[in-house]
């Protein structure tokens, strides 16, 4: 790789990498993150790969990683000289000689694309880059454009501004987009103080969860005694249904590496660990080879841009421990020791990683960095709202239609989220909840669907803005056996350090557990209440100090769930599989046997053609008679 | 399996990792890796190459989820319990392994073919529920899909 | 020298000395189990609890390893304090059903036992607070004993719950265990700690079984004194 320690080098690369994103032939572009792949997107590749091969034709086939459309993926794109950039959505292999037999003809057949792209925000440069010259072709005039498409119109991507368009392994196609620019400038133009400042303007807060502002943590890290300090990259995103830091590792790695850089420069820190959860395999592969181009390119490692600073970074994997998301139990960790957290009254930027000042910021953190001086603090803090500036990555999962990433500015409300954005509610069902922060987080009704998404507004609702994990819940789930399971991630995670959490949350798991299986005590609510109390006010670390908010959040809001479960024993949303009951309408069974066959506990008796009936006494209520009929004649209570 | 020969290939990974102390946690990864659990040949070897008390060795392969000191099945089947799988009626795949394998969450079969275990979050989302078996994703898995995905990877069509 | 109070009093202390120190050097008693003066802390046990008031926020401390402050005022028994200390006396009592000392310490500070929670079988009588790990590392060096899995099923013992080759039967960690779970029968000849039976070695004067063989050699290993030396007893020497 060639290196690049001037403005023209930078502008070289940078152009190298502008021909590879407006390439002059055609380019096909397969979404190739962990999310597309599990839908099947390397089957469609080599189709591809294949059917260019076949029919020799001139294209190039690249990979990229996640638009954040989940919902529609494996996602295809085709971008031809001049023309828009297409993308084709739900792509199979059996389809894959249509489409190219569809961009040989320069039309559109039986597949329809879901937008285009006429023109595209290059953020980090403050510059538009077209694909369309002249006017649109007219087999494209009535596809919309991405901006058109209620799932990308709030939109504001800033950390997620190269993940689905460049291709991860291409560190020129990154600087073509502005990568490095930032850290030239920050390294030749600015003075390390001068970066903290930006940093502090621009108003952003921590976006692992607990939202401390990010400068005033460099500030403190830069002013700590010592010659060696670290920086930290925490990659080891464990709220379950949360994936954005992996959309970022994975489809922008070097918006992290970059970032790191500038915080190290910042900060004064010669080494750097990215310490990424143990179930992300291509985020691993991606940031290894982006950080080895990096080291190659002379942007990391000694004299990183002809200046006189050394920087490099080591990745260090998880082991599977979701307590390690918590910065002192994600430093002994990478120390090589089991993830227990330790009291935090003397801060880690000053007493961190092996005793040194560790400024520990997270992926998503990171990746904005570059934007940020490249733009300016002030442009930053002007998104979003006061206190909560910029934007956030959301993973929208759970019952809703458009599920997938979504990057939207701070301050938006709830319902533009899950309506406008995701769609709403599959099914019809009724939409009843969002549940935010992960298991440290709270649910928010529907009631409250107006709420501003930011930082202290989401406190206050009783949940938190967390990592960014944002479950939508339809009539269907159960809040109580929300709780429950949260409090059952928990009691299987805690470090197993300090009383309150480690028996505390057990204790409380038992009650709940006691409570959907319909052998609640009236007063185990008011139990439930008085433990979380001690068990926040007790416990030694954020995981502890934040077990119970699940419960808490679910009391206040679905309090009647919760006296259904105790006093009626039943279970409203019909989950509760000791307070259910599953029925054969007689009038609705056509006696098609189905249900019978596949009931695993025999328990489904009839003659053929006539209404069956199910034995409750062996039923072991596991759904499949329902799932299977296909007359809708049986019914949960 | 042979001590000596396990104590060889202990002693090749630490030596990789420059017998570096911070480095254990890698290093038992690579011997997870290596031989699907983690030996009590390979946990002490390891302890003394690098002069960490065997105690601490053990408190980290115990601490994480990823390391098993029991050997696994050839096929580890993850049924994912991330929030997502878990409002789309996960515990309902997991329950139906278990009674197909006849084993209990953790457990590996007899016949040495399958291992249970839930994983928290594959990220995967938009296809909950899933259940990733020897590393392939089962997207929208219904429990009636289970006994034929089951039976292919026994007889070995797998995907 | 640092100015606060603790429960109204005004106090002086040291830059760097902990809370639980500054009040107890000042009469003030506050609760502890797993705060042991010959090892490292790790404020697992979370008796010591204390709220401490700086300006308007006030924030529950553990006091075992919260350095005092200027200025800052510290509660050791308020309603909130008590709170925290109940229920982690009530958690224990569930988990230690068996254990006096927890018992002792409940009934002096007027906690009953949660009904609510069904008294653990499995637990004995440790609390996890791991002086006897700390003890084994850091004073007698030989880290014989650690912690296994985690959470719930977390529990002190030896590799694999396999005898120790490196345990010299020393009992350190029997003698810091705060509530007696750590079991150890010494005989004349005997002493059995962690399922292995050590052999005692007798005076060579007075002829008295006073030290496991094995800890001898291991105190004549480390500090050069020949085991001829070591053969005498403390009080014959």
């Amino acid at each position: 790789m060639k290196k690049i320690s001037t403005l023209d080098d930078l502008k070289s690369a940078g152009d190298k990498g502008m021909k590879s994103l407006f390439p002059r032939g055609v380019k096909i572009v397969v979404g190739m993150a962990t999310s597309g792949i599990a839908s099947g997107a390397d089957k469609v590749y080599e189709a591809l790969q294949s059917a260019i091969k076949k029919r020799k034709l001139p294209f190039t086939l690249t990979k990229t990683g996640s638009m954040g459309m989940d919902f529609i993926e494996p996602l295809v794109e085709v971008i031809e000289k001049d023309k828009p950039r297409v993308a084709y959505g739900k792509m199979t292999a059996d389809k894959v000689p249509q489409l190219i037999g569809q961009i040989v003809k320069g039309a559109i057949d039986k597949i329809k694309p879901i937008y285009r792209v006429d023109e595209e925000d290059i953020i980090a440069k403050r510059e538009k880059k077209h694909y369309l010259t002249g006017i649109v072709p007219e087999y494209l005039q009535d596809i919309p454009t991405m901006y058109e498409v209620p799932f990308y119109k709030k939109q504001v991507k800033i950390a997620t501004r190269n993940c689905g368009i460049i291709d991860p392994e291409s560190i020129e196609e990154y600087i073509a987009r502005g990568g490095y620019l930032s850290l030239h400038k920050a390294l030749t133009a600015m003075s390390a103080e001068g970066i903290i400042e930006d940093v502090i303007k621009s108003g952003l807060r921590g976006r692992g969860g607990g939202g401390f502002p990010t400068g005033t943590k460099w500030q403190s890290c830069r002013r700590a005694h010592g010659d060696i300090k670290y920086v930290i990259c925490n990659g080891d995103e464990g709220d379950p249904g949360a994936y954005m830091d992996r959309s970022v590792m994975e489809g922008d790695p070097h918006s992290v590496i970059e970032g790191m850089i500038i915080g190290a420069y910042a900060v004064g820190a010669q080494e750097g660990y990215i310490y990424v959860r143990n179930e992300y395999p291509l985020a691993v592969a991606n940031l290894t080879k982006a950080i080895a181009d990096a080291r190659s390119s002379c942007l990391l490692g000694k004299n990183i841009l002809g200046t006189s600073f050394n920087f490099d970074i080591k990745i260090s994997k998880g082991a599977g421990a979701f307590v390690c998301g918590e910065s002192t139990a994600l430093m002994a960790s990478l120390e090589g020791k089991a993830g227990e957290p330790r009291a935090k009254y003397i801060h880690t930027v000053e007493h961190g990683l092996w005793d040194r000042p560790t400024n520990l910021n997270n992926v998503e953190t990171w990746a904005n960095v570059p934007v940020i001086i490249s733009r300016g603090g002030k442009w930053f803090s002007e998104i979003g709202v006061p206190h909560s500036t910029g934007t956030k990555v959301f993973s929208l999962v759970g019952k809703i239609n458009n599920i997938g990433l979504v990057e939207v500015p701070m301050g938006i409300p709830l319902k533009d989220i899950v309506y406008d954005i995701g769609g709403g509610i599959p099914g019809g069902k009724k939409f009843k909840a969002v549940q935010t922060g992960g298991p440290s987080g709270g649910c928010i009704p529907a009631t409250m669907m107006n709420l501003s998404v930011d930082f202290d507004a989401l406190w206050e609702a009783g949940s938190m803005m967390g990592s960014g994990g944002m479950i939508v819940m339809d009539e269907k789930t159960c809040m109580v056996d929300l709780a429950r399971y949260f409090i059952e991630f928990l009691v299987s995670e805690s470090c197993g350090k300090c009383t309150p959490c480690r028996e505390g949350v057990r204790r409380m798991n038992d009650i709940l557990h006691d409570i959907c299986a319909g052998k609640g005590k009236v007063g185990d609510v008011e139990m439930l209440e008085a433990m979380a109390i001690g068990i926040k006010d007790g416990s030694l670390c954020a995981l502890g100090g934040s077990a119970p908010n699940p419960v808490l959040s679910t009391i206040k809001y679905f309090r009647a769930e919760y006296d259904a479960h105790i006093k009626q024993k039943r279970c409203p949303a019909a989950v509760c599989r000791a307070l259910i009951k599953y029925e054969i309408s007689a009038k609705k069974c056509t006696g098609c046997t189905v249900c019978a066959k596949k009931c695993p506990s025999a328990c489904i008796s009839g003659v053929k053609k006539k209404a069956h009936k199910i034995d409750q006494t062996k039923c072991i209520k596991c759904g499949i008679c329902m799932e299977s009929c296909k007359f809708n004649a049986i019914t949960v209570k | 399996m042979k001590k000596a020969k396990v104590e060889a290939k202990t002693k090749e990974i630490v030596k990789k990792h420059g017998r570096d102390k911070t480095s254990l946690i890698a290093i038992l990864q690579d011997i997870q890796e290596e031989y699907n659990y983690l030996p009590k040949e390979a946990l002490c070897a390891v302890g003394e190459q690098l002069e960490i008390p065997i105690s601490r060795v053990y408190e980290v392969a115990t601490f994480y989820n990823s390391f098993s000191l029991i050997p696994r099945g050839r096929y580890l089947v993850e049924v994912c319990a991330g929030t997502a799988c878990h409002v789309q009626g996960a515990f309902n795949l997991m329950d139906r392994l278990q009674r197909d394998l006849e084993i209990k969450r953790g457990e590996t079969t007899p016949d040495n073919m399958f291992t249970l275990e839930e994983v928290r979050c594959l990220g995967c989302c938009s296809l909950a529920p899933v259940v990733r078996i020897d590393g392939n994703i089962h997207p929208y898995l219904t429990q009636d899909g289970i006994p034929k995905i089951l039976r292919n990877y026994k007889t070995g069509v797998t995907k | 020298m640092v100015n606060f109070i603790i429960d109204g009093k005004k106090i002086k202390a040291e830059k760097g000395t902990m809370v639980l120190e500054a009040a107890r050097s000042n009469g003030i008693d506050i609760p502890t189990l797993c705060a042991h003066e010959s090892v490292s802390r790790s404020g697992a046990c979370r008796l010591c609890v204390v709220e401490a008031k700086k300006g308007k926020r006030a924030k529950i401390v553990t006091s075992c390893l919260y350095p005092v402050e200027e200025g800052i005022i510290i509660e050791t028994n308020n309603e909130r304090v008590m709170n925290v200390r109940r229920l982690v006396l009530q958690l224990l009592l569930a988990r230690c059903p068996e254990s006096d000392v927890i018992q002792d310490l409940a009934k002096q500070l007027g906690v009953d036992p949660q009904p609510r929670f069904t008294p653990d079988g499995d637990k004995g009588k440790c609390i996890l607070c791991r002086s006897c790990i700390r003890v084994c590392e850091e004073v007698v060096g030989v880290s014989a004993i650690g912690f296994s899995c985690r959470g719930a099923d977390k529990a002190i013992g030896t590799p694999f719950s396999e005898d120790s080759a490196v345990c010299i039967g020393c009992g350190a960690c029997a003698f810091i265990c705060p509530t007696g779970h750590i079991e150890m029968e010494t005989t004349e000849e005997t002493r059995k700690i962690w399922g292995r039976t050590f052999k005692m070695k007798s005076c060579a004067v007075c002829g008295r079984y006073f030290a496991p063989e094995d800890q001898l050699k291991y105190i004549s290993k480390k500090t050069g004194v020949p085991m001829k030396e070591l053969a005498v007893c403390t009080n014959c020497r």
